[in-house]
């Protein structure tokens, strides 16, 4: 099984989140360029899971996000996690803001 | 055996109870229904608190500054210390802190200097590498990984799995077979810097625990001084099976508190609910649920004390500690999943800890050995000798 979410990017508005079902799971958040501003989670305290985290994200970042891909879990805590040790190792860093995380997470290798 | 707790144990207690309730259930109320740990502002105000109680370092032996708690208190406040949403494996989210690895209590001067009193200081974390993928549960002869002397050096290869906080671990307790002793004589304990070449933490395990994810390691070529050997070459099952042994007593203990407080929430929930023009407390069907309940709350708490007791009293505990672990965990399995019956639909919900703990408590009857190896350790003391 890959550990990366390596789905094919969408593109990020109302109209496709509304069409989400309200489950849990993770997700990044891509610009144009397809680079990665954003890695979060829809926990169970989200309203209607990642269709209410996606709707925050867009107003978080505005206009600069537009591209999302996702996974359904109910393991979202242990998987954004895991999800953030992999940007640490492919990247270097955290997105910008998610920078205060980085002391959180573990390190990851894969091969 | 007697039960009845002295004045110390009450206080202990009450103390204990008092600061999961006011403290530590408010904190965790606006945290994700998963959440490992609390708020930054939150930990470091508690712990402030823990330490001003004087229970800072609750396994820390008394003459490395710990409370020196005997292991029937010790047990007592894990089953207080339990009674929350994230209980069963983050009691009260570490704010009584940590003793670090046991072993290393046992190490020498400089090995203490540069491992044990760092973490103790808090300075340091460390992470307790036994299991690989050829098996968890006879220890002694699934160790596969080798290790082989080369100058002042030993030269380590292999795997291990389902290794808990590895991820953030400044070292490791890693065990490596030495010999060509395929059993308990040819295992020697070495502790290593995470950040050593060779040492690598490939991926994360996914279990039931939503928040805490086990790791797999691997050691390619990973070379470590020969003064980092914890203990005897060779030596090394001996203290890996300590601890195997003597974390069973709390590790039993903190399985009862899920299962005091999903009893209470059932009760509770009983007195109040109607269904068919009375509530769910005036129903058979219910109360015999809530009587199973206590039964298997009472005989798993029965079960930890006496383990404990003898503990304490220097007697011979081994059959007590795994009954105490075998009894705790399948009891409390059966207590939550009763309580998600009482309740219905909503205690399958995250809107309630009980879908939590029943998911956790699944994970206790094979953690820390299963409840077959508990009834082989039974078996060996009950009936002697090791069936020869």
């Amino acid at each position: 099984m890959g550990i990366r979410l390596e789905k094919n990017w969408e593109i990020l508005n109302s109209a496709r989140i509304k069409a989400l079902p309200g489950q849990l799971g993770v997700y990044q958040i891509a610009d144009k360029d397809e680079q990665i501003i954003s890695v979060g989670y829809a926990g169970a305290k989200e309203p209607f899971g990642i269709r209410s985290a996606l709707e925050r994200e867009i107003l978080l970042h505005g206009n600069v996000a537009t591209q999302f891909r996702y996974e359904f879990t109910s393991n979202y805590r242990s998987r954004w996690d895991e999800l953030l040790m992999l940007h640490i190792y492919d990247y270097g860093e955290l997105p910008e803001h998610q920078r205060n995380e980085a002391s959180r997470v573990g390190r990851l290798h894969p091969i | 055996m007697n039960f009845d707790l002295t004045d110390e144990q009450q206080m202990i207690v009450d103390t204990t109870r008092k600061f999961v309730e006011s403290e530590i259930v408010p904190a965790e109320e606006n945290l994700d229904p998963d959440a490992g740990s609390l708020e930054p502002h939150d930990f470091e105000r508690l712990v402030i608190k823990t330490k001003e109680m004087g229970f800072y370092g609750l396994d820390i032996p008394a003459e490395y500054g710990g409370p020196g708690l005997d292991t029937t208190s010790r047990a007592l406040m894990a089953i207080e210390m339990s009674q929350h949403r994230a209980g069963l494996y983050n009691p009260c989210y570490g704010v009584f802190g940590g003793a670090g690895l046991a072993q290393l209590y046992e190490a020498t001067d400089a090995q203490k200097e540069r491992w044990l009193y760092p973490t103790l200081r808090g300075e340091k974390k460390g992470c307790f590498a036994l299991t690989e993928p050829s098996g968890g549960s006879d220890p002694a002869r699934a160790v596969q990984t080798k290790g082989y002397k080369d100058g002042t050096e030993w030269v380590l290869n292999g795997s291990k799995l389902y290794i808990s906080g590895a991820d953030k671990a400044d070292y490791a307790l890693l065990f490596a077979r030495t010999s060509d002793d395929p059993g308990r004589n040819g295992v020697t304990a070495f502790i290593v810097d995470t950040d050593s070449p060779g040492f690598f933490v490939r991926r994360v395990v996914h279990t039931l625990r939503a928040t805490h994810y086990a790791t797999e390691l691997q050691f390619e070529d990973l070379r470590i001084p020969e003064d980092q050997i914890l203990g005897e070459v060779n030596g090394g099952f001996a203290i890996a099976n300590d601890r195997l042994s003597r974390q069973r007593i709390p590790y039993a203990a903190g399985c009862i508190g899920p299962a005091i407080r999903a009893q209470a929430m059932s009760i509770e929930w009983a007195k109040s609910r109607e269904t068919f023009g009375s509530i769910l407390a005036e129903k058979q069907a219910i109360q015999w649920m809530l009587v199973d309940n206590e039964i298997d709350i009472r005989h798993a708490k029965y079960c930890v004390l006496e383990a404990a007791q003898k503990a304490d009293k220097g007697l011979r505990f081994r059959t007590e500690a795994a009954m105490a672990k075998l009894v705790a965990t399948e009891a409390s399995g059966r207590v939550v999943d009763r309580c998600i019956q009482i309740h219905g639909g909503i205690g399958v919900t995250k809107d309630l800890p009980l879908e939590r703990w029943y998911r956790e408590l699944r994970i206790r009857r094979v953690g820390e050995g299963p409840s077959e190896v508990q009834k082989l350790i039974m078996a060996r003391d009950i009936i002697g000798g090791s069936f020869k």
